[in-house]
């Protein structure tokens, strides 16, 4: 059966590099006051397009990610608590 | 006498701000500070269509009104007219990059909404459309309600139609400013609210785009690589330290032969007395001691500046949080420490731009453990004559390797001193990075230019007020009273007074009544140690011989190497530099923290050197 697979959701420390995803939600509950702020000024929001750049290094370091047309660096911490739905792949 | 009418530029970091404002107001700019804050005031004066003057200021970027660092907090304050010192503006021009407008119409949104006549330069559509970007200006027009204005800041495009936007709106509306609404946790609301409308505009006005290119994604690839990251980022730091021992030779040779010249001639126009000895072994030789550094810091503060303008020093911090978040520091800490390296003051007064603010007090303390250029003299000389001039390993000798230990030890301390800093005094939940990564970009000759400039004249103001201020009062305390013959002037002087208590002291470490009476002067900054252990040499002895040669050979003869090794650890970690107190003191807005800061860092001098002092006495050195 094709599109209709179950689209598995991930946050933005799992999500693989250069798949394209859309922002679902974000835990604010863990994040500080100063960085929930922070993070919603750099344009992180429901329905925003998100995809993961680059790995600082396996395991550990901060993540670049591209948000709307902006090109953000986060910690990995941060990014587990954004949870994002993965864009389906473009048909064959 | 009116002032003329006040325009600030606002708009989130990376809008291209300062070269907008540079093209506008060309060369009549000046910097100053807000009073209170040590946040820098960037004025300048342009000339409207219609002959007025009004006065420019570029404010810091932000990212919202709801202020994060104190920068933000200046921007917020002028202009809801909060700040003090600067008046309400008559008219605002909101910067946004046309390549971000998602995110950058939120901010001018916001800045709308508070009443004020606007107008927005939508800057770098060149980049924009070479990105595959192409946007409708009217469209964002009707959407906000004020006039826009496309630029290409660094081409001067848009430049004539924004200053006549300007000219028809500065005093021509009387319009009373509408109530900034109330920033009491419902900001979050207006935030996600106002986010939305900006895509929503945004959306509006793109006529096409295609994905965006992947160049930046490119060079991003390689300069964030796992492995060729870091590696491209060593072989950058090495070239920078390199070039800043070599092209700075001849620089510095000048700049001392014309300090020679100098006290040359004074000696040759003025009677033998007080006033010549005061000219030319205080101030001139104190002065010229310090001045001398000017290139050094010149060569650091280049590449630095070349980095950050081409966007390379976002993708370092990158590179280096994972390091600094294990001491508690955030990445963004490795541009003031960096600084630091060249000296500490500007090092100190870039913390400005970490938002955390144990991250940032943290940052400050440790400033000082970066080898500043001001300590190579005094490694300089001691290595030079203590050190022998032994191969170690094919092109390394032991001198440098002892250079190169006193670097690491700095580095070393520092991270170590920031562990149980965060541990201790500046506790607090680990700071986070999250900083937007501009794209490259060429760096602008001129605004390196500019910068380099402002940088040397705050260095140049600072040698030419306290230091030789501080070394006129303490060449002062050093020819007074004057010894009678037979006893040495070292120690029958007020200075010589003081450093013999000092010595009872300093003793335990291994140093003697000079290095105690060096140590006196090095206050002021610490490449006068090497000025005041020859002064300290020559104003005992008649004969002229207080030349660098003679002066190893005097070292040689007086101290031990233990004391030596001693001395060079005790420059590692000893504040001396009341430069460094008093920025710090500005920057913390008191006395108790630069307090802790000379506190702490003295008894870990002390320490250390007293363990080296006697780990070399019982090896045998």
């Amino acid at each position: 059966m094709p599109a209709t697979d179950i689209i598995p959701s991930m946050n933005l420390e799992t999500l693989p590099r250069h798949r394209r995803a859309t922002v679902d939600t974000i835990d604010w509950s863990q994040l500080a006051t100063p960085e929930a702020r922070r993070l919603r000024e750099l344009g992180f929001d429901q329905g925003v397009a998100v995809e993961v750049l680059h790995r600082a290094r396996l395991g550990g370091g901060p993540i670049a990610c591209r948000i709307g047309r902006m090109t953000v660096a986060l910690r990995r911490a941060v990014a587990a608590t954004i949870s994002v739905s993965v864009d389906p792949l473009p048909a064959e | 006498m009116e002032m003329p009418p006040l325009v600030a530029m606002v708009g989130n970091p990376n809008a291209g701000k300062s070269a907008l404002f540079n093209a506008l107001t060309g060369a009549r700019q000046k910097v100053g500070n807000y009073p209170g804050v040590t946040v820098e005031r960037h004025s300048g004066r342009l000339a409207l269509d219609d002959g007025r003057p009004v006065e420019l200021v570029d404010l810091p970027g932000a990212y919202s009104l709801d202020p994060a660092s104190p920068d933000e907090r200046v921007t917020r304050n002028v202009v809801t007219g909060a700040q003090a010192g600067e008046r309400l503006p008559d008219a605002l021009v909101v910067v946004v990059d046309a390549s971000n407008l998602d995110n950058h119409l939120r901010f001018a949104l916001q800045l709308i909404a508070l009443g004020l006549p606007v107008v927005v330069a939508l800057n770098m559509v060149d980049l924009a459309e070479r990105d595959g970007l192409v946007l409708d200006p009217a469209v964002l027009e009707a959407e906000l309600g004020v006039a826009v204005i496309p630029t290409v800041a660094v081409r001067r495009r848009g430049i004539e139609q924004l200053r006549a936007q300007l000219t028809a709106l500065v005093g021509a509306t009387s319009g009373a400013m509408r109530a900034l609404r109330p920033s009491d946790g419902s900001i979050d609301d207006d935030i996600v609210t106002l986010q939305r409308r900006a895509r929503a505009i945004a959306a509006a006005a793109t006529i096409s785009e295609t994905p965006v290119r992947r160049w930046n994604h490119t060079l991003d690839a390689v300069a964030l690589h796992p492995l060729v990251g870091p590696v491209l980022l060593v072989a950058l730091l090495f070239i920078m330290f390199q070039a800043v021992f070599s092209w700075s030779e001849a620089p510095i040779g000048w700049i001392e032969d014309g300090f020679t010249a100098i006290d040359g001639a004074v000696k040759a126009a003025m009677p033998d007395g007080f006033l010549r000895s005061l000219l030319t072994d205080g101030v001139i030789a104190g002065v010229g001691a310090v001045v001398v550094f000017l290139p050094q810091i010149l060569i650091l503060f280049l590449f630095i500046l070349v980095l950050e303008a081409s966007g390379y020093m976002v993708r370092a911090a990158f590179l280096m949080d994972r390091l600094m978040s294990q001491v508690g520091l955030s990445g963004r800490a490795f541009i003031p420490l960096l600084s630091s390296f060249a000296c500490a003051v500007p090092g100190i007064m870039a913390t400005r731009t970490v938002e955390d603010e144990k991250d940032r007090l943290t940052t400050i303390l440790i400033a000082p453990l970066m080898t500043c250029s001001a300590r190579l003299p005094v490694y300089t000389i001691i290595i030079g004559a203590f050190i022998p001039a032994r191969q170690v390993l094919p092109f390394v000798g032991l001198q440098g390797l002892v250079l190169l230990g006193l670097y690491l030890m700095g580095i070393v301390g520092a991270f170590v001193a920031a562990l149980l800093l965060r541990r201790t005094v500046t506790k607090g939940e680990s700071s986070g990075f999250m900083m937007e990564m501009p794209k490259y970009q060429m760096p602008r000759l001129r605004d390196i230019a500019i910068g380099l400039w402002s940088r040397a004249w705050i260095f140049l103001k600072r040698a030419g007020t306290t230091i030789a201020l501080t070394t006129v009062i303490l060449w002062a305390l050093l020819s007074f009273p004057q010894a009678p013959a037979g006893r040495s002037q070292a120690e029958y002087s007020v200075a010589g007074r003081i450093a013999t208590g000092l010595e009872v002291i300093v003793r335990p470490i291994g140093f003697n009544h000079d290095i105690a009476l060096a140590l006196i002067p090095a206050m002021a900054a610490r490449e006068v140690a090497v000025a005041a252990i020859g002064t300290v040499y020559a104003i005992d002895h008649t004969d002229d011989a207080a030349g660098e040669q003679s002066l190893v050979e005097r070292l040689r003869g007086r101290w031990s190497l233990p004391t030596a090794l001693a001395f060079l650890m005790w420059f590692v970690f000893a504040p001396q530099c009341i430069s460094t107190i008093a920025v710090t003191r500005r920057e913390t807005n008191g006395w108790r923290w630069p307090a802790f800061m000379v506190g702490y860092l003295f008894a870990t001098a002390y320490v250390m050197a007293g363990i080296t002092y006697w780990a070399a006495v019982f090896a045998g050195l």
